[in-house]
């Protein structure tokens, strides 16, 4: 039987077949009887009022559903909740969500839609970063300050915008049930949050909302927070109407209204001493846009890894979210560290180049090593391997070699590496204090259902936990089954977010997973199991002080580029990879992970382009919005080190967004490399590049 | 509105519609074949390509009135044949599939390259797949895959 070998030997996906022949089914391919369509009506001003709003003859059978249709509250309900369900008068960006026009015929819709009238009373927009409206400020060791009379050595970096260009745009069906339940079925990553989100924008009792969760054609975080949005809207017309409706974005509409990635603006500096960084200053602003939403965590992400993957004694940390009038960004795979990655990784490139150092023999001095104090004076618990890491990723990438041989060429060959981590599950106590994450085991004859409301999006957890639970049982696969999350059947195991679905939710399932096993003989139970925190964890987020995380995901990527002499557009010929994951569930399914995290990297650091001209993002489809395709990506060589966690399952530590962490800085380094000039911003365009060719510095 | 006739996975169909209409709502619509997705609408995506006389083509920015007296093949159709079985079994084996929500568009790519050239090589792999877009796996794994299935189908192409 298969499960006598490693857990990491990888099976087939579950869900390969039916995804395959095209049978398996996303929310737009679900049908209704007597189904409605919903089109959003939006605003077409940046800042101002609503002075009046003039519908066209609504025809019998058509609806508009707006702000006055809100029996409960008109916010939805996230981390920080300012954003409302539909606005009553106040635009604060464009294509702000006014109401929705409702009805059987999406031809007639649009036509109704281009009629309504709207004036506004238009007020001067700001997109300039001087709303702050979240400050946080932390230190370890002496600080920065007392440095000051050492030799300071300053660079500042920018990162652009990012969507998720997940290939499904956001979509939902709506109905009401015959009890008066409001159902809603979706591609989220996050039942419960939509849940929670619609039963206050409703005004109902918890068991008058159920969410089901939809195939998901890709999330990649723009389906973490946004979609309890667009459920809130679509509720608020099912309650009016009591019919199903049916409402999926185009793309135009996705990528124009729909969350990105905070752009970032990061300021470092390093007090030198003998050749050496004595103490770091790091100061990072993000562009929240128009509402706060999850800024703040975002935030919180890149301030934890303002010292990357290195120790340095003396630090002093500080960053804002701005608010601007602009489409409010969010969640996005790696969630804030993307952004402090790339900045961190140039700045120690610069630094060394700076005080002629070799700059991996000066990376390597300063990495951190088990025990070792975090940025916020938590500890480095379990072992770190990145010096094995390194050691292999040089070997299979012939990295100093090709390194020496282009750094005295004018070839324009480069070849970069990058160091990270990735926190694992939600930042600081997020996990006991607000998820307190619930799994349910049913057991049943011999069958065993897995209830959780993790969210399977294409990163196959449908197969690594149905794997988990056979594996432990050591019972065929076959016999365990887990559904898409329904919340009339699922507890809340939290959202499908933060590299927790394996290492957190995974952990539990496991120790009820145990307990299923010593109870086998039993013909039918149910075994429920809550997260419990390790004791050693603890974490003051007021003072940013303690452990951020229980456990952290290691990595190195090399990526070996060509730009063309005449053009400056990057080629990308090859990339070598090496994470430390804790230990692969399964290991054809991580290596899928290691290669699309390190795509969405890449394509964040040289290729894809989003900006906004006076609130508008300018990027409104994949044909302007460039993201990768077959012809830009390269062969990717992955290796994983074991190096188990002891609270996750068989020692699993967190995948997901590990891999896109390195992308960027080790795409940028690498273009460094080949033109011999500092990059100080992604995306590194042919533009950029031609900009720094012309008076750069060396 | 018009009669149009043509044929859909093996079989004639003829019916009266506006010649206007996309082919993909016409599939998804009229016959429920919603193995072809709608990524983009303006056929940069891929996810909603069918074989139209065995050519790759985006049903989204495919008028009605371009399928008449042709044969289309959408992922439905194309499931039932051996080469159906190679590739899928290829992209299994490689971990080409994640989300799902492109994969009919990389099958039917697949099979449109594999059709003209059997052994093709990774630069023109990544050229029979440049038209579909793919954002979880970073295409390394649905290269190979394309590799695994030209390998493995010998002789069915």
């Amino acid at each position: 039987m298969i499960f006598l070998k490693d857990i990491s030997t990888p099976i087939n996906k579950v869900d390969n077949d039916e995804k395959m022949s095209g049978k398996a089914k996303y929310v737009a391919d679900i049908k209704m009887e007597g189904m409605l369509y919903a089109f959003t009506v939006r605003s077409s001003i940046v800042k101002g009022r609503i002075v009046s709003i003039t519908y066209p003859k609504i025809p019998d059978g058509y609806f508009v559903v707006d702000h006055r249709d809100i029996l409960g509250k008109n916010i939805v309900k996230v981390i920080y909740e300012d954003m409302p369900v539909f606005t009553k008068n106040e635009i604060t960006y464009l294509y702000e969500p006014i109401s929705l026009l409702v009805g059987p015929d999406k031809e007639v819709l649009s036509t109704l839609v281009n009629q309504i009238e709207i004036i506004y009373e238009e007020e001067e927009p700001v997109f300039d970063w001087v709303d702050s409206v979240i400050h946080y400020h932390f230190e370890k060791g002496k600080g920065f300050e007392v440095f000051s009379d050492k030799e300071i050595i300053e660079y500042t970096y920018e990162t652009s915008y990012q969507e998720q260009a997940y290939i499904e745009p956001q979509g939902f069906i709506g109905y009401p049930e015959k009890d008066g339940k409001v159902t809603l079925v979706g591609s989220i990553q996050c039942p419960y949050y939509v849940k929670n989100a619609v039963i206050q924008a409703l005004g109902v009792r918890d068991d008058q909302v159920r969410v089901i969760q939809a195939m998901v054609g890709g999330a990649f975080g723009g389906k973490e927070e946004f979609p309890s949005l667009l459920a809130c809207q679509l509720a608020v017309a099912v309650q009016k109407i009591k019919k199903p409706i049916k409402i999926i974005y185009e793309r135009e509409e996705d990528m124009l209204v729909t969350t990105k990635r905070h752009p970032s603006r990061i300021t470092l500096k390093a007090a030198i001493e003998n050749k050496k960084i004595i103490a770091l200053s790091a100061n990072a602003g993000i562009d929240a846009g128009a509402n706060i939403g999850l800024s703040g965590v975002v935030l919180a992400r890149a301030l934890l890894a303002s010292t990357g993957a290195y120790t340095i004694d003396n630090i002093a940390v500080s960053g804002d979210v701005f608010k601007t009038n602009t489409v409010p960004n969010g969640a996005f795979r790696g969630f804030g560290a993307p952004q402090m990655f790339f900045a961190i990784e140039m700045f120690i490139e610069h630094v060394a180049k700076k005080i002629g150092v070799d700059s991996l023999d000066f990376r390597r001095s300063i990495l951190a090593k088990q025990n070792d104090l975090t940025s916020t004076k938590g500890i480095f618990r379990d072992p770190i391997l990145m010096p094995e890491m390194i050691d292999k990723a040089l070997e299979v990438s012939d990295y100093l070699r090709k390194k020496d041989e282009y750094s005295k060429s004018k070839d324009f060959k480069g070849i970069g590496l990058s160091l990270f981590f990735h926190g694992c599950g939600f930042t600081g106590s997020g996990e006991k204090n607000v998820i307190k994450a619930k799994v349910r085991l049913k057991k049943e004859l011999d069958q065993v259902y897995i209830l959780i409301a993790a969210v399977d999006m294409g990163q196959g957890v449908k197969t690594s936990f149905r794997k988990l639970v056979a594996h432990i049982l050591d019972i065929d696969i076959e016999q365990v089954i887990f559904n898409n999350p329904d919340t009339d059947f699922v507890p809340d195991s939290g959202p499908t977010v933060a590299s927790r679905t394996m290492m957190i939710v995974g952990g539990i399932v496991a120790r009820a997973a145990k307990e299923v096993k010593e109870r086998w003989n039993e013909a039918s139970f149910v075994v429920e199991k809550q997260y419990e925190q390790p004791e050693y964890i603890e974490y003051d987020e007021a003072t940013f002080t303690g452990d951020a995380y229980p456990a952290y995901s290691w990595g190195v990527n090399i990526v070996e580029v060509e730009v063309d002499k005449l053009s400056y557009q990057v080629h990308i010929k090859k990339s070598w990879s090496v994470y430390d994951v804790g230990k692969a569930i399964d290991e054809r399914i991580v290596i899928g992970q290691a290669d699309g995290g390190l795509a969405q990297g890449l394509g964040y650091g040289y290729l894809e382009v989003m900006n906004h001209k006076n609130g508008k993002i300018l990027q409104k489809n994949m044909t302007d919005y460039i993201i990768p395709t077959a012809m830009d990506m390269c062969p990717m060589e992955t290796y994983l080190f074991d190096n188990p966690y002891a609270y996750g399952p068989y020692g699993a530590k967190g995948v997901g967004e590990l891999s896109l962490i390195g992308g960027a800085p080790a795409v940028a380094k690498a273009i460094e490399n080949a033109i011999n000039k500092n990059v100080y911003k992604i995306p590194v365009t042919p533009e950029y590049i031609m900009e720094l060719m012309n008076d750069g510095e060396n | 509105m018009a009669k149009i006739s043509f044929v859909l996975n093996g079989k004639t169909v003829e019916f009266e519609s506006d010649l206007n209409r996309r082919l993909l709502d016409v599939l998804r619509d009229d016959f429920n074949l919603t193995g072809p997705k709608e990524g983009c609408g303006e056929g940069e995506c891929g996810a909603c390509a069918v074989l139209m006389n065995h050519e790759i083509v985006n049903s989204c920015c495919t008028p009605l009135a371009n399928v008449i007296g042709k044969s289309i093949t959408t992922i439905e159709g194309f499931a039932s044949t051996k080469r159906y079985v190679v590739i899928k079994d290829a992209f299994a084996k490689t971990g080409g599939v994640q989300c799902g929500f492109c994969t009919p568009g990389m099958i039917i790519a697949t099979e449109s390259l594999l059709n003209k050239n059997p052994h093709p090589t990774e630069y023109e792999i990544k050229i029979g797949l440049s038209g579909n877009l793919c954002r979880c796996t970073g295409y390394n794994l649905i290269v190979e895959a394309v590799k695994e299935a030209a390998k493995n189908g010998e002789g069915l192409w």
